[in-house]
């Protein structure tokens, strides 16, 4: 049985002019262990797609329609309540900036300690050797020091570090990360891809990695999720989305890279931008931007379910069954 | 090597910083003084930019890459050290003497939702600017430059009449750039243009930047914590640790034999599609604080290499070969 398994969800933010579908047909499995990327661009939806995960999708924006089946129980229709009760002990996840994530008033190790006592009946001591243990394993210098420290005193990329000491105390079975290291310098974002790496290993605990970087992607998930306004288009295994990618937008990602192009030769640009989700195109939302547009993608929807193999999965027309297509075209 | 446009000479920059309600006092020549806590941004730096160039400053956030931007276009004044366009000094100018010079040197920030007037609409930015610097165009010439500026940045000219709020973050910045391009500019200083913008979006923005190069014969000082744009874009990169600089180098020559232990952890560290041949080097810590820099090489805490010199002594940027500058005690004993 899969760890996480999401049917069709859908999200909506409700507007004076009709609903706004923000995320669509989200459909995926994430199994123990294993470690999944989310990537696109800004607007893509793939905030959304976490918030949804965890029910902290707030008001006027709402889960339409879909199941989160975790650890074999559909999370929709659970009371906030019993949503508490998973988040932070079962489902955690770390956010872009540390600095807005911790509570500048109260020290660490009382933010650490607060998540224990929520999830578990300890004693102070017992409590607080559990956080220095965690600040440990996130290799922090002198952890009982930096327990009764505030956020403010210490450093960008440690701060990040106790935020992921805090996503690890219960030892929760799924850490939803969203671009964790978007924030920090490129070399503490390789120390703190490492140390999440190296420990979700350890702890057999799953991962959706969420970045705008396939840089990053690249060395750290097994398969990857690519979306485009509020639906994925692509997924597969992360080396044959990165080497062997299908869809024109995949493609037009990775060429757009400086490191796809010789220095000093002009950059493979994707022409315009992400359409907001209050005026998605027809059909497919990509096929105003795509250079190998068919009749068929203006107005009809490419289904995920297009599959190249068992694993590789792609929403586009240019996939369509030979039978399909030359009715379309 | 062509001749210098810019020439940054031994600068300093210090700032002050607010102590709260009760400073410390020392008790100097029989009185209590106030002893003023200053973060050295910059920390003595030198470098010529030649016309034509795109000089590339790397660094990790607090390196000091953005204060020297603010510096050279005259934002900031410098503590010490002199800066001189053209050969004409320009740092000690008052701000009605500096005037003639913003014409040359304009500048690109990082955020166009910041950086545009809200409640300007696209002619009016470019027009206030073209109006500024060149008094003598008539209405209809004014109005003729900033078509021409909007088409040379590839916007459709019939969108002058639109407020920023109705363009994506990709065409903001677009905007910014026709407002620097506008009033004809020699250099164009540009801080992290790109840092705000998507994978697809900055592929079109540096493709304009390159473009408007060539059209319009422009040297840039480029600001950016991306070396994978540097690597791209630049043709010359100076690599900046805490205020000083570590390593000026050519860039094929930087990214393919990168000498300073910071440069070489710093390429190691980007993230690349293929999975990487070697490990990234590791860095110890993270980048100390500019209100107390380390004695001796700035470097010293995270470097591996350091030894007792390195600890003591700061290193000068010594030329190491063809136009390469490095400043590392390592490199210069042969050790690294």
């Amino acid at each position: 049985m899969a760890l996480l398994e999401i049917n069709h969800l859908e999200v909506r933010f409700a507007s004076k002019t009709g609903d706004v579908r923000v995320l669509q047909d989200l459909c995926f499995q994430l199994e123990k262990g294993e470690r999944v990327a989310i990537v696109g661009e800004s607007g893509a939806g793939k905030s959304i797609a976490a918030f949804a995960i965890l029910k902290l999708i707030s008001r006027p924006g709402f889960i339409h329609r879909g199941e989160i089946v975790f650890e074999g129980q559909d999370i929709v229709p659970l009371s906030g309540r019993a949503m508490r009760h998973l988040r932070g002990n079962r489902i955690s996840m770390i956010f872009q900036d540390p600095m807005t994530t911790l509570n500048p008033v109260l020290t660490i190790g009382t933010q650490m300690v607060e998540s224990l006592h929520a999830h578990r009946s300890l004693s102070k001591k017992q409590a607080r050797d559990i956080a220095i243990d965690k600040l440990q394993q996130v290799q922090i210098a002198s952890p009982e020091k930096r327990f009764d420290q505030y956020p403010h005193e210490i450093s960008g990329g440690m701060r990040q570090r106790i935020v992921i000491a805090i996503a690890l105390l219960l030892n929760p079975s799924l850490i939803i990360a969203d671009e964790p290291t978007t924030a920090l310098d490129v070399t503490i974002q390789a120390q703190i891809m490492e140390l999440l790496m190296t420990l979700c290993e350890s702890q057999q605990c799953s991962l959706i990695l969420i970045s705008h970087d396939l840089g990053v992607v690249a060395n750290t998930t097994h398969k990857t999720m690519v979306m485009y306004a509020g639906r994925i288009i692509e997924m597969g295994p992360t080396s044959a989305i990165i080497h062997d990618a299908q869809h024109p937008y995949t493609q037009g990602l990775i060429r757009a890279l400086p490191a796809s192009s010789q220095p000093g030769q002009r950059l493979n640009q994707i022409p315009g931008s992400m359409p907001s989700p209050q005026h998605l195109p027809s059909g497919c939302a990509f096929h105003p931007r795509c250079g190998e547009v068919l009749q068929a993608c203006s107005h009809a929807l490419p289904s995920c379910t297009y599959r190249l193999n068992g694993k590789h999965r792609v929403a586009c027309h240019l996939f369509t069954p030979p039978l399909i297509s030359s009715g379309n075209n | 090597m062509k001749p210098a446009l810019l020439t940054i000479d031994h600068l300093y920059k210090r700032f002050n910083v607010a102590q709260g309600l009760f400073p410390k006092f020392s008790f100097k020549k029989a009185r209590f003084v106030a002893q003023q806590a200053q973060v050295s941004a910059i920390n003595g730096v030198s470098l010529e930019i030649g016309t034509g160039e795109v000089l590339c400053v790397v660094g990790e956030s607090g390196s000091g890459k953005s204060t020297l931007a603010r510096i050279v276009m005259g934002l900031l004044r410098p503590s010490s050290g002199t800066i001189k366009y053209c050969q004409q000094r320009i740092d000690h100018l008052s701000a009605r003497q500096w005037m003639p010079y913003r014409k040359h040197m304009q500048m690109i920030f990082q955020n166009p939702y910041a950086s545009l007037n809200p409640r300007m609409t696209v002619r009016q930015t470019l027009s206030e600017a073209i109006r500024f610097h060149f008094p003598a165009l008539s209405r209809a010439e004014v109005n003729d430059k900033v078509v021409s500026t909007m088409l040379s940045v590839g916007m459709q000219p019939d969108w002058a009449s639109r407020y920023p709020h109705e363009f994506s973050g990709g065409q903001k910045q677009r905007i910014s750039i026709a407002r620097a391009l506008a009033v004809d500019p020699v250099l164009l200083v540009a801080d992290e243009p790109v840092s705000a913008l998507d994978v697809s979006v900055q592929a079109q923005i540096l493709n304009l930047m390159m473009e408007t190069r060539e059209q319009h014969a422009l040297t840039y000082l480029f600001i950016t914590h991306d070396l994978s744009v540097v690597k791209h874009f630049g043709t010359r990169v100076v690599v900046m640790y805490l205020g000083s600089f570590c390593e000026i180098a050519p860039t094929k020559t930087l990214f393919s034999h990168p000498q300073h232990p910071y440069t070489r952890a710093l390429i190691s560290a980007i993230p690349t599609l293929t999975p990487h041949q070697t490990k990234p080097i590791p860095l110890f810590g993270e980048i100390p604080s500019a209100l107390k820099l380390p004695a001796g090489c700035v470097f010293n805490r995270r470097c591996s290499y350091a030894n007792q010199r390195c600890q003591s002594e700061k290193p000068e940027l010594k030329p190491v070969g063809d136009h390469i500058y490095v400043a590392c005690h390592g490199v210069e004993e042969n050790r690294i």
